[in-house]
């Protein structure tokens, strides 16, 4: 970039140019360093030895690696129910609305629809308002959804902005196979799923991640919708660890660890080693994840943004 | 950051399905979504009517029948009682002007966009570009869980410090009621920052490169051409996602300020939303945290109309 023309003048300016450059590397290392790092020192201090984890001297690289505090993990006490709701959230609601959302999107494509504009619109205008927090947790309550699996589920299956996204989709694909599946006499649902469908996988891929990744997340129903501690979630766990020192010395003592001592050996649990050994399982899914369909979360962003 | 989002209610461009035929189709096809409508129905506009416990005294215990009914006791309650509005003015305090940090920070993934845009290194830029993403996939749990292995008294930064021997005590970062409005918005930046430049970066590789070249013959140098073509470029970008967030300004969301909150730094901490939960859940108010529910609802979406209406007219096009 910097341009070596043998003016005073062009010299000057590509010195400039080359202390910027530097200065604009350094920068954008140091951000990456602070935004990475963490993840990093979570995961090394979740495989060193316990004794030297909790002193805090793992800071650069794994110290006494071993891998034990991953199967003592899931020997803390609601630890594998809190995986199996959050992995069951995850794959149901996903699920659910990846279907809700190709459906609705498409049917709101069909105008011989009875009212199909109506029905649009309401659909859309939930975006734009909330009744609030506690009338929500009211209704809930009525509705008979506090501590039941189903508040993880129903109230994520329509999802006005997913079906936005559909419809605008599926107008944009041409017109000429569904008129060809309807000459030969395919109902709308066949055409459904034989036709648009399986054309729609792009968008639906970017719905099914940014789902998933909302689905396995998501926190705040689980404390102020659940407290039957079979629904707790991996990340109410999780919380429930950081915060509440009751709550993870008697996990530890469940796993065969005494917080309350010093800890002594290398494998025995400590509130670092069970902390940072649950976050990671918590992050792993979205870690591992991420970097592979980074493009789709960047396509759904775009896709969100074509007005804007 | 949500992206804004796309409105096409106008007609499809090209008419669908074989127009207006039989009636018993056309019903057939609303048949066949209407499981779905009863959950908009019950999940979005059912809820509108828990307003009505805002009216009454209610206990969950004896039912909303069985409760009093009050009137407008507890709306008149939150301007009347010297307690309630002292609390009330620290919250509000507290929600704008954290809303009012994360405003002024708008401009960072702009910065962040057209900086990065001068790197020239390819796989430089993607490994940045993804390390700096990622916070904002993670929950607030673990950005909290983060934060307290970096910052609580015994975490990363105290030791380093004390074993330097800078300090000799730890410092207590989180348990502090101290910048607590700065911490917070610094943790929304770390999260945001990295995602926030996306759209940014979208925008810049869709700028004609016939402008830079003109510019270069010009003589225009590197910052020149930063500062009077990139910048302008992504103007009309910034200012709907800056409009949009003050349409936002009551909604702090209460997860990252209620994974946050402690003993300590309670007082400047409580947004409007943590608020709200912390009154009705936590202090069993239900019907007082209703009615301020309701009111901020209310607010919001007055805002937004207001906002609205003032994009259209400065830009043409409104923005939701």
């Amino acid at each position: 970039m910097a341009t070596t023309t043998t003016t005073p003048r062009g010299t000057q300016r590509s010195v400039r140019d080359l202390g910027f450059t530097i200065f604009n590397y350094a920068v954008f290392l140091l951000l990456a360093l602070v935004c990475g790092y963490p993840f990093y020192y979570l995961i090394i201090n979740s495989i060193s030895a316990n004794d030297v984890s909790a002193l805090g001297d793992v800071r650069w690289w794994p110290v006494g690696l071993q891998f034990s505090n991953y199967r003592q993990a899931f020997s803390l006490q609601g630890l594998p129910q809190a995986a199996l709701v959050s992995v069951g959230r995850t794959v149901l609601g996903t699920a659910a609305t990846v279907l809700a959302s190709a459906y609705l999107g498409f049917m709101f494509t069909q105008e011989r629809m009875w009212k199909r504009a109506l029905w649009y619109r309401l659909v859309v205008l939930t975006m734009y308002f909330n009744a609030g927090l506690i009338p929500v947790f009211l209704i809930m309550k009525v509705l008979g959804l506090t501590n039941n699996f189903l508040v993880y589920l129903l109230p994520f299956v329509v999802q006005p902005f997913f079906i936005i996204l559909v419809k605008t989709y599926v107008e944009s694909l041409p017109t000429s196979l569904e008129e060809a599946a309807e000459v030969d006499g395919a109902s709308v649902f066949k055409i459904f799923w034989q036709i648009v469908l399986p054309n729609m996988t792009p968008i639906l891929a970017t719905i099914a991640i940014f789902s998933a990744v909302a689905q396995w997340n998501s926190f705040q129903d689980t404390l102020i919708y659940v407290t039957d501690q079979s629904l707790y979630t991996l990340q109410f766990l999780l919380y429930m660890y950081i915060n509440q020192a009751a709550s993870l010395a008697q996990a530890a003592q469940q796993a065969g660890g005494n917080i309350g001592a010093v800890a002594s050996a290398a494998t025995s649990q400590t509130a670092t080693s069970i902390r940072t050994t649950v976050a990671v399982v918590v992050v792993a899914p979205i870690l591992l994840i991420y970097p592979l369909f980074q493009r789709f979360f960047v396509k759904g962003i775009m896709l969100g943004a074509v007005k804007g | 950051m949500t992206a804004p989002p796309v409105v096409t209610d106008q007609p499809s461009r090209i008419a669908r399905g074989r127009g207006a035929t039989s009636r018993r189709g056309s019903k057939k096809l609303f048949l066949s979504i209407v499981p779905l409508l009863v959950l908009v129905f019950l999940f979005s506009y059912f809820p509108l009517y828990g307003w009505v416990y805002s009216l009454f005294d209610y206990r969950p215990a004896r039912g909303l029948s069985g409760s009093k009914f009050v009137g407008l006791q507890w709306f008149q309650l939150l301007v009347s009682s010297p307690t309630q509005v002292s609390q009330i003015v620290q919250v509000m305090a507290n929600t704008l002007g954290m809303s009012f940090l994360g405003i002024a920070s708008s401009v960072l993934p702009l910065a962040f966009a057209v900086f990065l845009n001068e790197v020239r290194s390819k796989w430089f830029r993607n490994t940045v570009q993804t390390l700096t993403t990622l916070p904002n996939f993670i929950s607030w749990v673990l950005v909290y869980m983060i934060a307290f292995s970096m910052f609580s008294s015994t975490g990363l930064v105290n030791n380093v410090l004390v074993s330097s021997g800078i300090i000799t005590i730890p410092v207590k970062f989180l348990d502090s009621d101290t910048h607590v409005w700065l911490a917070m918005a610094g943790w929304g930046i770390w999260k945001t920052l990295g995602w926030g430049a996306i759209l940014y970066l979208a925008a810049i590789s869709g700028i004609d490169q016939a402008l830079y070249e003109s510019a270069k013959v010009d003589g225009a140098g590197r910052f020149q051409t930063m500062w009077y073509i990139t910048v302008p470029q992504l103007m009309p970008t910034y200012f709907v996602l800056l409009m949009l967030s003050v349409a936002n300004i009551l909604n702090n969301g209460m997860e990252q300020y209620y994974v946050f909150q402690n003993a300590f730094n309670k007082t400047h901490i409580q947004v409007l939303d943590l608020y709200v939960y912390n009154v009705g859940i936590t202090g069993n108010s239900l019907s007082l945290a209703t009615a301020v529910s309701m009111l901020k609802s209310i607010v919001s979406v007055v805002l937004l109309l207001t906002v609205n209406a003032i994009a259209k007219r400065v830009r043409g096009t409104s923005i939701v």
